[in-house]
């Protein structure tokens, strides 16, 4: 096994060029337990946590976006200012393992991995998030919607490396809720990102945990764009229980040891309908 | 890297909160724990398991493992000297399966090679054909006979009955149901681990292992390399906890074989997902009650059926039936009593001893069945349990008389008295954090209930029915430093600390050494069963009095003073009058002393078909009571609070108690709430930390500890174990805290999600 440590981009992308099936490892938190558990034997690996182009976040004031780095840990993303600016991605990495897995778990390491439960996925979906690709070849950008494919599939290409991803700093509440049996350090069995947009006047909500992907709920927020009323931060008890419901029957949930898929649906229902009182607090 | 033993340590006696020597090399992380030994030239041993609940190995090929570079050496059953199987109390388990497996993760065959990935190698090249069979995996099919049976020995390891009293009495309220108990594992952050070294001549070995008890290991292995005892010596390696899960052998034979047959050190590493494979669970149990009591709440009868799955192999599971039978009627008064327990095999995991040993099952259906019966006669949950409260005297249902000391009713009032949280559902400062769900945010305080549970519970103390579980300890006094040798094993439970404290106490000498804690002495018996403060306590500090008398008689000839007069005061020795007065420093200058002491507890008795008899040593009480706030949309629960009164005999160091109440409360959460290995048709579901979930800091409560202090005269030091009880009724006070908010019977635990709301716990098919 080789391990190759770029200082910069440029030789990252030229160590995956040569091998460009290599494992990318960044923080580490998914790869190195598969590695350690005889799950994947990597021929060559390159750590990328050397490379400092990927471990900065920008903020753009006159695009209202926020580029993020995909070697920024979620340790990082917990911090103001970028914490104020994407406060979902906040929470969301707020819930992801311990401290010393945020410190070296990546918002990069979340879409490279690709799997539904993935902590950080369902903010940027519900963002609209933009991911960045590059090889030596070029870069190209791609919706975080193409760029993820299935379990654990995305679009990237042998020899591509993630980058970054940009989001929208969105005016409106927004939130990460997540469940899980234990109060802190849990895999996702049910998880939600509410965004609402107050200038788009539209509500995003992505879900995960249910799906092979993280999924939109294209008929909720509908509904919620007309439910809600933007101005006196209200819903009414019922709407709020309706798009619960909406939230809930989008959601494909499968069983596994860890929860019934009944019980997946069911919470996505009770995550979906709390989170909208909580950006419509008023009835 | 720091030892723990030979360390000298200064300051502490008995009563006094002295941390413990081991506590900051812990902390800072250079402890050496047993997987952190090595030696010059060892190789490491890696063992084959079986993919299959039940199965007929039909072939073994091992030529492949021997073709890697690397490879020192491959056995199987074939290259076992001498007994094949080993077991605690019968010897059924095989070192490695032959003809048949009957768990997953059975071992196989073992391999020692230079590296671990070679190891790995290696067993993925040995070939084994198996013909598949129906796993027995309903433990009601092991009674019933409608399943083969799966083992020599038969499908039920033991029935124990229990008739006590007038078994046809009936009482004006009757209240019954049935509990279940899922499978807990220990999940010591310690993994197995342990290295051999084989003498020169080949012909003994040295083993370093953490294990509770070295001498029953070194029996176990001895018999099955077919050499004498003193070929096979054991040195306790560093212990990252236990609680019963070392009791068994797992990887002993193994590494001291390989080491035998390449003749250079071998080393042993499990896994995590070996841990859960390869050492023995808590039993899952099955029980029914029914509880008779007249109309103002006074306890008639107790009827119980309980059902312990055993898994493939017998490990402890007779002694565990035995204690959840004989304490189905929990810590309280009652005279009459139809009691009947199985102990099964299954092709399930193999079950034995974890904290608690079959109280904490039946703890957890006599304490849902004293709420029931305090609702059905409308009496509160707490006058209830007051009312039939046991004392010193009392008999149970066994017929035993209770000789200790019994607090039960102050166990009771003093938790009852501690006061309840001040601050209001998620805390004054509305922490999102602080609410069930914890850093999911699933919650606001709207949505969330509040309830109060309360439990009791009795807990044997020592082993049972015939066992002679001594202690050895010897006291050495040279140029005023003490060195106290014994096999204790340290498992984390601070026996090190108390030890130097008895030893401080009883000579008045401040240097105490702790010597290696190896074969070279006596058994201690095991770390398990609430028994070494009492045990191995008794034994170091009657080998100390041995040796402070022989001091006496020395100061008593040389000064001319009657020895009978001689006390120790602090560090000086001091004669009745106060008119003599020496530092023993001084009168022990020049002398040196070496005594050896064996602890016996009062012997004890088997049951007979009724299940009487004088099987148990002493007990031990405690109650526990629970606040939690529950989510009852999404099934999720935190505990609040803790608040317990503990029957401790006389705290040796109080400290000390309290890590064990803490630590205990821990575990016994977890049971409640999360802990459960998930078995489908024999195979493990969730064998490793991301699915099986421990408790972390923000689920584990505050806890408020009272302990009750009323020296046990039977006791030597007054002092009772203290380091099961607080795993037994923690779990139902908890489940009783979540049924008072909620509404709802919840009668298994671990509680899941879906039992809170109400939906299956099962996929609808």
């Amino acid at each position: 096994m080789s391990v190759i440590v770029p200082n910069s981009l440029s030789d990252a992308l030229a160590a995956l060029a040569d091998n460009p099936d290599a494992l990318v490892l960044a923080g580490g938190t998914d790869a190195m337990v598969e590695v350690n558990s005889g799950h994947r034997k990597p021929s060559h690996v390159i750590a990328i946590n050397r490379v400092s182009e990927l471990r900065s976040w920008t903020y753009d004031p006159v695009a209202a976006t926020v580029h993020i780095g995909s070697g920024v840990t979620y340790a990082e993303l917990m911090e103001s200012p970028v914490a104020d600016l994407l406060p979902a991605l906040a929470e969301a990495s707020r819930t992801v393992g311990s401290p010393q897995i945020r410190h070296a778990g990546t918002l990069g390491g979340n879409l490279g991995t690709c799997s539904p439960a993935g902590d950080g996925l369902p903010v940027v979906s519900a963002l609209d998030g933009i991911v960045h690709l590059a090889s030596v070849a070029g870069e190209r950008s791609l919706s975080v919607h193409e760029f993820m494919v299935g379990v654990k599939r995305t679009a990237r290409q042998p020899g591509e490396l993630i980058t970054g991803v940009t989001l929208p700093v969105l005016t409106g509440w927004q939130g990460y809720s997540k469940v899980g049996v234990r109060n802190a350090m849990v895999i996702a069995l049910a998880s939600t990102c509410l965004a609402t947009d107050l200038e788009g006047r539209n509500v995003r909500l992505a879900l995960g945990s249910v799906g092979p992907t993280i999924l939109r709920c294209a008929e909720a927020e509908a509904f919620a764009a007309t439910a809600v009323s933007f101005e006196a931060r209200s819903v009414s008890a019922h709407d709020a229980r309706r798009f619960g419901e909406l939230a809930a029957a989008a959601s494909r949930p499968i069983n596994d040891h860890r929860a019934t898929a009944e019980y997946r649906r069911h919470a996505i229902g009770v995550l979906a309908s709390r989170l909208l009182r909580r950006a419509f607090p008023n009835e | 890297m720091s030892s723990v033993t030979g360390e000298r340590i200064s300051t502490g006696r008995i009563g006094d909160s002295i941390s413990r020597p081991d506590g900051t090399p812990k902390v800072q992380g250079s402890y050496a724990f047993s997987s952190d030994l090595s030696a010059e030239n060892c190789l490491w041993g890696a063992t084959l398991r079986s993919p299959h609940p039940s199965a007929r190995i039909m072939s073994i090929d091992i030529s492949g493992a021997y073709r890697i570079a690397g490879v020192e050496a491959v056995i199987t059953a074939a290259d076992i000297p001498g007994s094949p199987t080993y077991g605690l109390i019968s010897s059924d388990q095989p070192v490695f399966a032959s003809d048949v497996v009957r768990y997953v993760g059975e071992p196989i065959a073992a391999v020692a090679a230079d590296h671990p990935e070679t190891c790995r190698r290696a067993l993925a090249a040995i070939v084994v054909v198996y013909e598949v069979l129906e796993p027995l995996v309903d433990p009601e099919r092991a009674i019933d006979g409608s399943h083969p049976d799966i083992h020599p020995d038969g499908n039920v390891i033991r029935r124990q009955r229990i008739v006590c009293g007038d078994p046809d009495i009936v009482g004006d309220v009757v209240v019954e149901d049935n509990y279940e108990i899922g499978m807990q594992d220990q999940a010591f952050l310690g993994l197995e681990a342990a290295m051999a070294l084989p003498d020169d001549d080949g012909g003994g070995v040295s083993l370093y292992v953490a294990t509770q008890w070295l001498h029953e290991d070194q029996k176990q292995i001895a018999a099955c390399l077919g050499v004498p005892l003193s070929k096979v010596r054991l040195t306790l390696g560093g212990v990252g906890g236990a609680f019963g899960a070392r009791e068994d052998i797992s990887l002993q034979v193994h590494t001291c074989l390989l080491a035998l047959r390449t003749g250079r050190p071998v080393r042993i590493h499990y896994s995590r997902e070996e841990s859960f494979l390869g050492h023995v669970h808590r039993h899952p149990v099955r029980i029914w009650m029914r509880h008779h009591a007249t109309s103002d709440g006074r306890l008639v009868k107790v009827e119980a059926r309980m059902v312990f799955d055993g898994g493939a192999y017998a490990s402890t599971s007779s002694a565990v039936l035995i204690n959840g039978v004989t304490h189905a009627q929990g810590p309280y008064r009652c005279e009459n009593a139809v009691v009947d327990g199985y102990a099964v095999r299954t092709n399930n995991l193999p079950c034995g001893a974890m904290r608690g040993f079959g109280v904490v099952q039946a703890c957890f259906a006599h304490e849902g069945q004293m709420d029931k019966l305090a609702a059905a006669c409308g009496i509160d949950p707490v006058e209830i349990r007051l009312l039939n409260a046991m004392v010193t005297g009392d008999k149970l249902i066994t017929g035993q008389i209770i000789e200790n000391v019994a607090p039960v009713a102050r166990c009771i009032r003093e938790t009852a008295a501690l006061p309840l949280p001040d601050e209001p559902v998620g805390g004054h400062d509305h922490d999102p954090m602080r609410l069930p769900g914890g850093a999911g945010r699933t919650a606001d305080s709207s949505h969330i209930v509040r309830g109060i549970g309360f439990a009791v519970a009795i807990k044997n103390l020592m082993y049972s029915e015939t066992f002679d579980d001594y202690s050895t300890a010897r006291c050495r006094l040279s140029d005023g430093v003490v060195t106290l040798k014994f096999a204790t094993s340290e498992v984390g439970q601070g026996f090190i600390t108390i030890a130097g404290q008895i030893a401080r106490s009883v000579l008045g000498f401040d240097n105490v050494v702790i010597d290696s804690i190896d074969t070279d002495i006596g058994s201690a018996g095991s770390t398990s069963a609430s028994r070494q403060t009492w045990m191995s306590g008794g034994a170091v500090n009657a080998a100390c009095i041995k040796v402070r008398d022989l001091l006496f008689a020395a100061v008593a000839v040389s000064h001319d003073v009657d020895p009978s007069s001689l006390t120790v005061d602090g560090g000086d020795i001091v004669d009745a009058a106060g008119v003599f007065r020496i530092s023993a420093l001084e009168a022990a200058s020049g002398l040196s002393f070496d005594e050896t002491v064996e602890y016996h507890h009062t012997p004890t008795e088997d049951l007979d078909e009724n299940g009487q008899g004088n099987c148990h040593t002493a007990f031990a009480f405690v109650a526990h009571r629970a606040v939690v706030d529950v989510d009852p949309e999404l099934g999720l629960v935190k505990v609040i609070q803790i608040a317990t009164a503990q029957d401790v005999g006389r705290a040796l160091n109080p400290l000390s108690v309290l890590g064990q109440i803490e630590g205990g409360i821990a575990q016994g959460l977890g049971l409640a709430v999360m802990e459960e290995i998930i078995m489908a048709n024999g195979h493990v579901r969730n064998p490793s930390f991301t699915d099986y979930l421990l408790p972390t800091f923000l689920d584990m409560p505050s806890v408020i500890a009272s302990l009750i202090e009323e020296p046990d005269p039977i006791a030597p030091l007054g002092a009772k174990g203290v380091g099961e009880p607080p795993t037994i009724s923690s779990t139902p006070a908890i489940v009783a805290a979540i049924r008072d908010a909620i509404g709802k019977p919840l009668n298994r635990v671990p509680v899941r999600p879906t039992d809170i709301i109400g939906l299956s716990a099962f996929p609808s098919i």
